[in-house]
């Protein structure tokens, strides 16, 4: 249980911090934060179809996407 | 006036979700489809992990939108980079980003077998341990994502992919229409079902779930691939 609470206030901080960088690469990898430490809790409340599916696109696909979205337009936020 | 409009449309929303919800009970237990399937799920399809049971066998159909769904995804990102670009905008890739360091090619081919080994696994196994076809496609389009990323100038043909994944599809439907055939259901699951915990159980499942790790597999590395790559490199 006290694991849970830790994994949430981590998972609230990464999505603070996603919205307040200014660099987006910085802030897309805050979003895979909250992407991993999601999976972590699904698997925590047992049910790990949902942990694979979310760590497999959540922190690994959409990151990546992000990430040449990034390379193809701006680095930083204005 | 507008804003009055729309507050009472909001109003009128709430008010009809509050006097549904209260309807609903909380903290009983009325969910018997649930407990039919946790009972009956192992003898009725024999996929030891009840997810796959639901999604393969009960809910089969849905499983089939869902892939449709997905293709339709991938083929509006295909369309959507294929398309024209204006007059003097240059093609980029060619931009000579500069090669990544030693460590992160060799880590990156070192690992790509490996997770696609993974990937393999999980969807094979997805009747007797958690994940599935889904999952394993994501995790072998991570793979091909993460030679994308530590290798510039890495290059993937499109036309394997796009046969892998008609054929993936096509497979899907006709053990569907197969079961149609033999037992008047689509999707029927006519093999036998085996005995529990060997791979080879659980009838028509693991050649769905195979069908479908590919098929996602192939259309996902198929996103990436139409994304890193530029046109004239297709």
């Amino acid at each position: 249980m006290i694991y849970i609470a830790i994994l949430t206030v981590a998972m609230l901080i990464a999505a603070g911090a996603a919205y307040l960088f200014r660099d987006l690469i910085a802030a897309v990898v805050a979003c895979a934060a909250v992407s991993l430490i999601a999976s972590v809790l699904f698997y925590l409340l047992q049910a790990p179809d949902v942990a694979m599916a979310e760590a497999a696109i959540g922190a690994a696909l959409t990151t990546a996407i992000f990430v040449i979205a990034i390379r193809k337009t701006g680095r930083y936020e204005k | 006036m507008r804003a009055f409009v729309s507050f009472s449309i909001l109003a009128l929303i709430a008010v009809g979700l509050t006097l549904s919800l209260s309807h609903i009970p909380f903290g009983t237990d009325r969910m018997q489809v649930a407990n039919y399937y946790l009972n009956h799920g192992v003898a009725d399809t024999g996929a030891l992990n009840l997810v796959t049971a639901v999604v393969l066998d009960y809910r089969a159909l849905d499983t089939l939108g869902e892939m449709t769904v997905l293709f339709i995804a991938s083929l509006g990102v295909g369309i959507f980079f294929s398309w024209p670009k204006k007059e003097g905008s240059e093609e980029d890739g060619k931009r000579g980003l500069p090669p990544a360091s030693l460590i992160v090619r060799r880590g990156s081919q070192f690992l790509f077998p490996l997770i696609l080994l993974f990937g393999g696994y999980i969807f094979l196994h997805g009747h007797l341990t958690p994940g599935g076809g889904f999952q394993g496609g994501a995790v072998i389009a991570s793979a091909f994502l993460l030679m994308f990323l530590g290798n510039t100038g890495y290059h993937l043909r499109q036309k394997p992919l796009a046969v892998t994944e008609s054929l993936a599809g096509i497979t899907f439907v006709i053990i569907g229409l197969i079961g149609l055939g033999v037992s008047g259901y689509f999707l029927n699951n006519f093999l036998p079902k085996g005995s529990e915990f060997t791979l080879f159980s659980a009838g028509v499942i693991p050649i769905l779930y195979a069908a479908i790790g590919l098929k996602v597999g192939a259309e996902l590395s198929g996103i990436a691939a139409n994304m890193f790559q530029s046109r004239s490199e297709r």
